[in-house]
């Protein structure tokens, strides 16, 4: 349960309007004195990718979100969470994910973001598809660094990994 | 009738989206969905064998190799997620 905490998470197949992403976590007002906000941008891996496509599974994209959203906003103090994403065809230097969060102060701030953006890269049903100027188009496969900055989430507080 | 959605760089392996399996008691979890699917099929084995990494849901949800199948439901399978 989020509780309090409004929710706002979006699966769009346009371009995002991250001032208005901003906009909407500022406007908590109240007690909450500090936002973040993530954007991605897609990546031109030295000029080797000029566009992707982002394929989803529409019955379930938004519902995890939403899920993750909600348990994020139960560990921290959140007044607001945002979690928009983009999804099909993309440029380089496009905008395709905006997660944020409001909150009263920037630590809880900056964890929650932090744990929102590690949850959405690992555990949403999305895939990328990159293309070179070439037309040449092969899937992105998935990092074992993402995997990990992930798990530290599920992990109890001072527990090592081995 | 189980209905089995497959996405992404499985789906092209696979060259479909989407397969209807009759549904019987032993199609009791994910893990005996997958190896019914990879069954008599060259191709198909080699996309969905033991050894490859493939993610599942089960009616929209995330599940695991143990998570129960039923009569009527959707389980999804695809590769490691790649958004953000």
């Amino acid at each position: 349960m989020a509780g309090a905490t409004l929710q706002d998470c979006r699966v769009l197949d346009a371009p995002l309007d991250c001032a208005a992403a901003q906009a909407w976590l500022a406007d908590a007002g109240g007690a909450a004195g500090a936002t973040v906000l993530f954007t991605g941008q897609v990546r031109d891996e030295a000029g080797t990718v000029s566009s992707l496509f982002l394929e989803h599974y529409p019955a379930m994209t938004e519902k995890v979100l939403d899920q993750i959203a909600a348990q994020v906003a139960d560990r921290w103090p959140l007044a607001r969470v945002l979690a928009w994403h983009r999804v099909g065809a993309m440029s380089t230097g496009d905008t395709i994910v905006v997660v944020g969060v409001a909150a009263a102060h920037r630590a809880e701030a900056f964890e929650a973001c932090s744990c929102l953006m590690d949850r959405v890269k690992t555990e949403v049903p999305l895939w990328k598809k990159v293309s070179g100027a070439g037309g040449d188009a092969e899937w992105v496969e998935a990092r074992t660094s993402d995997l990990r900055a992930a798990r530290r989430w599920h992990e109890e507080p001072g527990e090592d990994e081995h | 009738m189980i209905e089995v959605l497959f996405f992404a760089g499985l789906r092209e392996q696979l060259g479909t989206e989407r397969a209807l399996l009759e549904w019987t008691p032993d199609l009791r979890d994910v893990s005996a969905v997958r190896a019914r699917l990879a069954q008599g099929d060259r191709a198909w084995e080699e996309a969905l064998g033991a050894g490859e990494q493939v993610l599942a849901a089960v009616n929209e949800e995330l599940a695991q190799a143990v998570t129960p199948v039923q009569d009527g439901d959707v389980v999804a399978f695809f590769p490691p997620v790649t958004g953000g």
